[in-house]
């Protein structure tokens, strides 16, 4: 069947229709105690993280700059590179919980500078975000779906140098600069929240033209190989890891173990990535703090699906039904479940196929 | 006319907890702070139907567990989005080691 993901199209009112918008989502049962000590928050952990990231930022700054023009300044360049456009999308992410620190400025101090990395505007993510975690992969609600159906090859190949996410991010941002709120972030933002985007809008754009005027004046690649070009340069890690998120599994379904995926991943992608691998774990219980994932993991193991052991078993698997999904949008991943787990819950629109 | 209603024993709740109450067809929760004050607010979070008892509670707020909007307890003011309406806050007592809430 085709599918229809804008937020506005026919898709989003046959979602509602058939029932997948809903809080009726499976949910392993956990106990109150354990959940109590998962969700528990701490400052110490994300402080240390994020004092490793900037100071690591710095550092591979600094020595690129050092080198340049040498080639050998390259390595050093793309290792910044990769911690401005992979690992402040996961910190964009895990502030935008609020889960990250148990400090709340904190959280919105690492929110805000992440989500300039990203070019996210950090209402509308918000909102987007939330919406994502409502309707999970539910066709024509989520406003977050890395890989549409029917899969696009090239288009996947350009994302992995940011191509089309960063235009969206741009196109986004100078609309809001002209005081516009696209009909799809109306849809899913709070309108007390319109005035405040259109700002942050005019305040970045002011950044990104000095960072240009910069690099025109010194005549020098620096300014913008440090702000902005990153995203481009550096996203591959993220965008690898982020296909992992929900690609190949099945889409209109209400139970995340059927659309998201676990993968174990090396401890260098555990910290770019901040323990985003857990993935089916962080949908079913987004309060959970990032470095407490593991022991979520462990605690629903009796109910989920093995994970996937490494990037490469995920790939392997994710791979082939991509390219089968370019023909037949249908067709997904559907894993064995291990004995001592609940069935799926399919939800009403499979139900009734 | 509001009435006083028995919720809980007061140890039903560990300090900084919460647990669900629901009465006639309505839905509460009961928080108790970091300082045993106990709180009843509308158990529905305001931005979707999400029950708050599975939430996250320090201090006298309680997060939502779906998308971790924060709540005063003390007033019901919503202090983080997604959700931008307060929550319905309902006088509480304690006697005898009982919660009583005024719904
Ligand atoms: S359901 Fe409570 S914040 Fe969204």
């Amino acid at each position: 069947m085709p599918r229809d993901y804008d937020l506005l199209g026919a898709d989003a009112k046959s979602a509602v229709a058939n029932g997948l918008v809903t809080e009726d989502w499976y949910r392993t049962h956990l106990d109150r105690k354990t959940m109590k000590a998962l969700m528990k928050r701490a400052d110490q952990p994300a402080i240390w993280d994020t004092v490793v990231l900037f100071g690591s930022m710095i550092a591979f700054a600094g020595a690129a700059i050092a080198l340049m023009p040498s080639w050998w300044s390259v390595p050093f360049w793309l290792s910044y590179g990769v911690l401005y456009g992979s690992a402040m999308d996961s910190r964009w992410h895990e502030c935008g919980h609020g889960t990250a620190f148990k400090t709340r400025w904190m959280n919105r101090a690492v929110y805000q500078v992440a989500c300039f990395c990203m070019i996210r505007d950090p209402h509308c993510w918000k909102f987007s975000h939330a919406r994502h975690h409502s309707d999970t992969v539910i066709v024509g609600r989520d406003p977050e779906v890395a890989i549409m159906r029917p899969v696009v090859v090239v288009r996947m190949a350009a994302n992995l140098v940011g191509l089309t996410d960063m235009w969206d991010g741009l196109k986004r941002m100078i609309r809001h600069t002209g005081g516009r709120i696209l009909p799809d972030e109306a849809d899913y933002m709070d309108p007390v929240f319109f005035a405040k985007t259109i700002r942050t809008a005019r305040v970045w754009i002011v950044i990104y033209a000095a960072t240009l005027a910069a690099a025109l004046l010194l005549q020098s690649w620096i300014p913008v190989l440090l702000i902005g070009l990153p995203r481009l340069y550096g996203c591959w890690h993220m965008v690898l890891c982020g296909w992992l998120q929900h690609g190949g599994l099945a889409d209109n379904v209400l139970d995340h173990r059927l659309n998201s995926r676990t993968v174990y991943l090396n401890p260098i992608s555990r910290f770019i990535y901040w323990n985003m691998n857990y993935h089916v774990e962080h949908h079913m219980f987004p309060l959970v703090p990032y470095n407490k994932l593991p022991d979520l993991h462990e605690a629903c193991k009796f109910d989920f699906p093995a994970p996937n052991t490494s990037f490469f078993d995920a790939y392997t698997e994710m791979l082939p039904a991509l390219w089968r999904q370019r023909k037949d949008p249908d067709f997904h991943i559907r894993r064995q479940l291990p004995d001592t787990a609940n069935p799926y819950h399919d939800g009403p629109a499979r139900a009734a196929a | 006319m509001a009435d006083w209603v028995d919720a809980c024993a007061t140890d039903d709740i560990e300090e900084e907890d919460v647990i669900r109450f629901d009465h006639g067809s309505r839905t509460f929760i009961i928080v108790r702070d970091h300082e045993d004050n106990y709180y009843c607010t509308d158990g529905l979070c305001t931005h979707e139907e999400v029950h708050l008892s599975d939430g996250l509670v320090v201090e006298a707020t309680i997060e939502c567990p779906k998308h971790s909007s924060i709540f005063d307890c003390t007033n019901g003011e919503v202090e983080t989005p997604p959700a931008c309406e307060n929550l319905h806050t309902y006088p509480t007592k304690v006697e005898n080691g009982r919660v009583f809430v005024e719904i």
